[in-house]
């Protein structure tokens, strides 16, 4: 009984997802916005009751199949919260261009659903299975503008090179098993430990393709190729939605394969980290400047910061995984904002992505003009926004696990990067508006965007809240 | 001894119908040939004493799925030859890094890594041991969770192809049951009241 108690987020969110589901099916066309104030209101107790049952210790329920402890919790509840804002910044979105169904938020609440399987796995059965949850979803909600070849051509590099990646992490997982005899995490990491296994060739092998698999998920170079075009085809409601909260379960997923897992192996996957960390960066942070669409440079930043990511769970302590930690969030909040704000530019059939809508925003409303600039200074990582901490706390515990030369080229590939970030913001201020029409995105939307920008303000004034409980939250795992 | 010999042509049979399944020009034989396959990896689970399993797919794969595959397959009369255009422009890059792979993979993982001496091989159960208990008794215990995830999975599949092949067209005429039964006598019929007619037209004209 005490195992359904620890699950009851994952299970109210699954019984909601269910009643949405057959609600919205009965629904009149005219009342579909029930759907999504339930949607909202689910993801809103799932929230509350993932922090109301947080575990004192690590708790592992099912036989093993999900360990309910801190990281997952907090991880948990920021995905619920995030996955909230996305569903608000996508309903004026998908109503304007005739897609505002139910079946967006149903499939919404089922990633959300999968997102917390995968960060709570504590078997690599479990973190198949979620992930699979997850990007079914995923795939769909790209595909889900039919009237869009871009988001149909979209839809199936996702699926295709999708299926590969889990292809790849479940061929690893069967090495693993071989190895190992276990799926279960804590009985790998006391295999690998006991120093039984003499040749270790057959798991450092599965770990090849564990990491591979990962890399593809997280969108690390060189398994990147699909992120630009999926970011780029979804329609923006879905980009965001893929941007954000998915990026957080990736790390999670990052964390129980390799650290919960296969701590043992952490000298070989840390060098493999270390090539997917600095190619990340380097053809992230590159590219993005050749961008003129906007929705491209955010999908090459995000390789780029899927490096810096990286650096703190390579770094291989536990300051360093907190960092990480502490990124993933920072990350998907800044993500979450800059594509909001897209879609708070974007009107009736009008996708405001490329540069060139951004230009003399300052003019039309200064406003949103300051909350973007809030948001690229924070992804270049320019104090005092709360990207620069996520930057130099995931640096410092590089430097600190004495990789000095690998903390310099960060800094090198952030500086090349912040260009592009200060490209738009020099549009912004600085050039004439190609279109001088007033924003007319709805109040909600303008709130919750605002509410966004001055989070990650806020966030950069005062991080020792989230630093300290990122790091509260990983010693109790 | 034998056992070696009924895997050995099970093996073959399936390696030759796998490589059929691709390479074969029509998608019907295709379906047909991954029947043949799933047949002989049933007889190889036989050998490796997975009554339970090899019955399942059997059953429920060649049986059920791949049936509604060849009933899919007719119906969509998928043209082929344009799909495998590409073929054999790229088969010989395809075929190198497929080759480089498999002699990597069987540099690491070659037969003495996974030799009898690491993986004894298994004491056969006893007459009476039911394989179809054994997975009963742990698969709605240790494996509940990841079975319950599963099945939300089916749900998602079902939830996504429906909304993303389901379109309401209103050009189509169709019928729509509950109308039709929910008809009322004052929907179709008009009683209206009237002076009698005359029988015959003529007299009251002329």
């Amino acid at each position: 009984m005490t195992d359904f108690v620890a699950i009851t987020p994952e299970l109210f969110l699954l019984t909601m997802a269910c009643v949405v589901l057959i609600v919205d099916a009965f629904l009149p066309e005219a009342y579909r916005a029930v759907t999504y104030q339930l949607a909202l209101m689910t993801l809103v107790i799932t929230g509350g009751l993932t922090v109301a049952l947080y575990p004192a210790e690590p708790q592992v329920v099912f036989h093993g199949a999900a360990v309910v402890d801190g990281m997952g919790s907090v991880l948990k509840a920021f995905i619920a919260g995030i996955a909230f804002f996305a569903f608000t910044y996508s309903k004026d979105y998908l109503r304007e261009r005739n897609v505002f169904k139910g079946e967006y938020y149903v499939l919404g609440l089922f990633a959300v659903l999968g997102m917390m399987i995968m960060v709570s796995a504590h078997s690599l059965l479990t973190i198949y299975l979620g992930l699979e949850l997850l990007s079914l979803c995923l795939y769909a909600m790209v595909a889900m503008h039919r009237d869009s070849a871009d988001a149909s051509e979209a839809a199936m590099k996702y699926f295709v090179l999708g299926a590969l990646a889990s292809g790849m992490l479940l061929y690893g997982i069967s090495m693993i098993y071989g190895g190992t005899g276990t799926v279960d995490l804590g009985e790998i990491a006391a295999v690998v430990a006991s120093g039984d296994i003499v040749d270790d060739t057959v798991l450092v092998f599965g770990l090849v393709f564990l990491v591979v698999g990962l890399a593809f998920k997280l969108g690390a170079v060189p398994f990147h190729m699909w992120l630009p075009d999926v970011y780029h085809g979804a329609p923006t409601a879905v980009t965001l939605f893929i941007g954000s909260a998915p990026k957080m379960a990736a790390f999670a997923m990052v964390m129980r394969v390799l650290v919960d897992g296969l701590e043992g192996l952490q000298a070989d996957w840390q060098a493999m980290l270390v090539i997917l960390s600095i190619l990340s960066m380097a053809v992230g942070n590159v590219i993005a400047i050749a961008q003129t669409n906007l929705k491209r440079m955010f999908a090459y930043s995000t390789i780029a910061h899927v490096g810096f990511l990286i650096l703190g769970v390579l770094s291989g302590t536990e300051a360093g995984y907190a960092a990480s930690m502490f990124y993933a969030i920072v990350y998907a909040i800044m993500s979450l904002g800059g594509f909001g704000m897209i879609v708070l530019l974007s009107r009736g059939g009008f996708e405001a992505d490329r540069l060139e809508d951004f230009k003399g925003l300052n003019e039309r409303s200064p406003w949103f003009a300051f909350i973007m600039m809030v948001f690229l200074f924070s992804m270049a990582g320019v104090p005092p926004f709360v990207g620069f901490w996520a930057k130099w706390s995931v640096l410092r515990e590089v430097v600190a696990a004495d990789m000095v030369w690998l903390a310099v080229v960060a800094v090198v590939f952030s500086i090349i990067g912040a260009f592009y970030y200060l490209r738009v913001v020099k549009l912004m201020y600085f050039d004439k508006p190609e279109d001088a029409s007033p924003i007319t995105a709805g109040g909600d939307l303008q709130a919750a965007v605002s509410i966004n920008g001055l989070a990650v303000l806020g966030l950069g004034l005062f991080p020792g809240a989230l630093l300290t409980l990122c790091v509260a939250a990983l010693a109790a795992s | 001894m034998s056992q070696l010999v009924i895997f050995f042509v099970f093996a073959a049979i399936m390696v030759f119908a796998g490589v059929m399944v691709i390479t074969v020009r029509n998608a019907v034989h295709s379906a047909l040939f991954l029947v043949l396959a799933f047949f002989s990896s049933a007889a190889i689970w036989l050998l490796m004493e997975a009554e339970f399993l090899a019955i399942v797919l059997v059953l429920v794969y060649v049986g059920a799925v791949m049936v509604l595959f060849l009933f899919v397959v007719m119906m969509l009369d998928v043209n082929t030859a344009r799909l495998k255009e590409g073929f054999i422009r790229y088969l010989p890059v395809g075929l190198l890094v497929a080759v480089l792979i498999a002699f990597q993979l069987i540099m690491v993982v070659g037969g003495e890594r996974f030799g009898l001496e690491d993986y004894p091989k298994p004491v056969p159960k006893a007459a009476d041991y039911s394989n179809t208990e054994a997975l009963g008794a742990v698969l709605y215990t240790e494996y509940l969770f990841a079975f319950e995830v599963a099945a939300v999975i089916l749900l998602v599949a079902i939830v996504a192809a429906i909304s993303l092949t389901m379109r309401r067209r209103n050009t189509v005429k169709t019928q729509k049951p509950e109308m039709q039964v929910a008809v009322r006598r004052e929907d179709r019929i008009r009683i209206v009241s009237m002076a009698s007619e005359p029988r015959n037209g003529r007299e009251d004209g002329s």
